[in-house]
């Protein structure tokens, strides 16, 4: 997993409420090997019409906002489905951190494990910030994870991050190899467990 | 002195492996249930070439891709057919056993937990679906997780977790006749709001809770994730261990008394703290639809399209609007006078056999003014339906009765509603495009959808069960 330290890049506004994984990536696009680039159908029922045509209003269809690297969105953004598909297609468009009020529990741990940052930031700051970027729309704004701030033209807010989420993003650490050194208590709660809850076996005839 | 427990702190307790100082628990997952969309982790576990660590706690259905209208033995979609091929494939790998297409066990994961007695009270349970929420209903901690997750819990049969807040919602009174769990639900989510419980583990309580069926437990327990909970769990009570005594998997004499009585321990001791506590009166539910593209955006059936000019916050005016749009609506119209394409009944929310039940009541001796689609939440729950007869009740009224799956719910194989379409549909997400691109849903209980499909447009169930009345 590629870390994250400090970004400077266009940031694209998408001022949804609730917009859920279902919209980050149809579900059509679900059985698509991650290899097939699903960076390409990102919002693809946001971005094009039922006739195959780019919408020219949608935000990241605008060519300031096309190479953009930061989404601002709206509260409870990405919920729903917990498909991680969704963050593979945010990631592989080029999107590395997305700020908003709030998110899907279950998106915000799928960000994580990929290197995509999840910046919490309250309401007025997010309203605050896209009203800048849609003042000025080329201006880039940088997100600083070691500081945990957002500076976005001369103002600065400070994000909000699950501290262990933090250090998975800044030292692209993999969950894998961290649970690995807790071999021995794994193998000692099996144990132990098996005798205070022996009931939790499952029992199947095959 | 021991703390005051909720029925989640205790959860949590027994699973906990390691707790780190930064607050995230390693914790020991009992159950993990995969299906089609898996495919992603066990990639993962080729990549590194490594293996499952406890196939026995890991089981396999086959749900998300399966034909519910075509031959299933040999799928002619070849899409579909890869997708099924890549879940046996994988689970013959690593010696997991599948409840695949040819198996009477068969059915959507959620529904198939439950009924064959894998999911347990006092279990942690994890799939990579969002609706595993569903299987808190028994007592146990599920929820649904990522493909990276997934791929973690295959390879450690653990999963790192901060702890959720904990919310109690208590619903006290009597439901009226007509009014049904999935009401309940749709009326706390309008409440509460989509992103209402999260970061939260919901605890439903109260007498209406305790008075719901095992089967309308699940359905509510279902919905926790619409409005954003981690999990929602219910208190295993009398209800909960004689359902899950008569399950095929179930203990069997002292091995069963010796979990009931562990069982019997895991509720919320009086006074424990909750975080967040939310109440409704059970008396003043009546049934729910939805008009909108979000769980949240639920009415009573009796109540009109609302309007945004009279929503005072402009960003929650524009989120009306778009929804309006979306769905074709405008403000101030009855929702009884929404004209309906087509109807739906079945996924992990709304199609075990009381919800048919519930629907065929309505439907019997009535016929359907629109085509739809009756898709069994399990292959069990389809023989059972047949034995009753209401398969027929459903062909009678000219509704399709299908096999087992995800099917319209989600729409990926290949069961999807038209451009423009509106369906009344059982399931559990009113999304944009859920149930195919253009598609506008309206999200119900069974036996309003059975209401929606005799009349041809959104209706109020109870004049139509009242009529049945002698």
């Amino acid at each position: 997993m590629e870390k994250f330290t400090r970004l400077t890049a266009a940031a694209c506004p998408l001022d949804v409420a609730n917009l859920n994984t279902d919209q980050l990536l149809p579900a059509r696009y679900l059985k698509w090997p991650r290899s097939a680039g699903l960076g390409k159908v990102l919002l693809q029922d946001l971005r094009i019409d039922s006739e195959g045509r780019e919408r020219p209003d949608f935000p990241l269809n605008r060519p300031v906002w096309r190479g953009a690297k930061i989404i601002v969105g709206g509260r409870n953004f990405a919920c729903g489905s917990s498909r991680e598909a969704a963050v593979y297609a945010l990631y592989d468009y080029g999107i590395r951190c997305v700020i908003a009020p709030s998110f899907g529990d279950i998106f915000f741990g799928n960000a994580v494990q990929n290197g995509l940052l999840t910046a919490v930031v309250d309401d007025a700051a997010v309203a605050e910030i896209i009203a800048t970027l849609n003042g000025t729309p080329d201006m880039p704004i940088t997100v600083d994870l070691e500081q945990q701030t957002v500076l976005c033209g001369n103002r600065s807010y400070r994000f909000a991050i699950d501290p262990a989420c933090r250090l998975r993003l800044l030292n692209g650490w993999d969950d894998i190899a961290l649970t690995e050194s807790f071999r021995d208590k794994v193998v000692a709660f099996k144990k132990e467990d098996a005798g205070r809850r022996a009931w939790a076996r499952p029992v199947l005839t095959k | 002195m021991t703390q005051k427990q909720t029925l989640f702190d205790k959860l949590w307790a027994a699973h906990e492996v390691v707790r780190r100082e930064d607050g995230e628990a390693l914790l020991w997952v009992d159950r993990h249930y995969v299906h089609e969309g898996s495919f992603h982790a066990f990639s993962r576990l080729a990549e590194r070439g490594a293996a499952v660590a406890e196939p026995d706690l890991t089981f396999a259905v086959a749900d998300h891709y399966v034909p519910t209208r075509a031959p299933r033995k040999n799928i002619a979609n070849p899409e579909l057919a890869r997708m099924v091929r890549q879940l046996e494939d994988n689970t013959a790998t690593h010696r997991i056993k599948l409840f695949g297409l040819d198996d009477p066990r068969q059915g959507i994961v959620h529904v198939v937990g439950p009924e064959q007695g894998l999911t347990l009270p006092g279990l942690l349970i994890v799939c990579g679906d969002s609706h595993t929420s569903t299987h808190g209903a028994l007592g146990a901690y599920a929820f649904g997780i990522g493909a990276s997750e997934v791929a973690h819990v295959l390879m450690t049969q653990t999963i790192w977790q901060r702890k959720p807040k904990r919310m109690r919602i208590s619903i006290d009174g009597q439901i009226a006749p007509g009014v049904a769990a999935k009401d309940i639900i749709l009326a706390v989510i309008a409440k509460i709001g989509a992103g209402g419980a999260t970061s939260h583990a919901i605890e439903f309580a109260g007498s209406a809770i305790r008075a719901l069926s095992i089967e309308g437990r699940l359905t509510l327990c279902n919905m926790s994730i619409e409005a954003g909970a981690r999990c929602g769990m219910i208190a295993p009570d009398a209800k909960t261990f004689d359902y899950v005594k008569e399950r095929p998997a179930a203990l069997k004499g002292p091995a069963f008394e010796q979990a009931v009585d562990a069982w019997s321990k895991l509720t919320s001791d009086e006074g424990a703290d909750f975080d967040r506590e939310v109440a409704l009166d059970a008396r003043h539910i009546v049934p729910h639809v939805t008009w909108g593209t979000s769980p949240e955006h639920a009415l009573p059936v009796v109540a009109t399209v609302p309007d945004p000019m009279k929503e005072p916050d402009p960003a929650r005016a524009n989120d009306l609007r778009d929804a309006l749009g979306y769905m074709g609506l405008h403000a101030g119209t009855k929702l009884t006078d929404i004209a309906i394409d087509r109807v739906f009944i079945g996924s992990c929310t709304n199609a075990r056999i009381e919800d048919l039940r519930a629907a065929a009541a309505v439907l019997a001796g009535r016929v359907s003014k629109v085509p739809g689609l009756v898709s069994p939440g399990s292959s069990a729950v389809k023989r059972q339906a047949e034995q009753e007869g209401l398969d027929r009740i459903f062909r009678d009224a000219g509704l399709e009765w299908g096999e087992s799956g995800c099917s319209m719910c989600v729409g990926i194989n290949g069961d999807i509603v038209a451009p423009g379409e509106r369906c009344a549909s059982t399931t559990n997400r009113n999304f944009r495009g859920r149930q195919g691109p253009g598609a506008r849903t309206h999200l119900m209980s069974p036996a309003m959808v059975a209401a929606a499909a005799v009349t041809g447009h959104l209706a109020d169930v109870r004049p139509l069960l009242a009529s049945r009345k002698p």
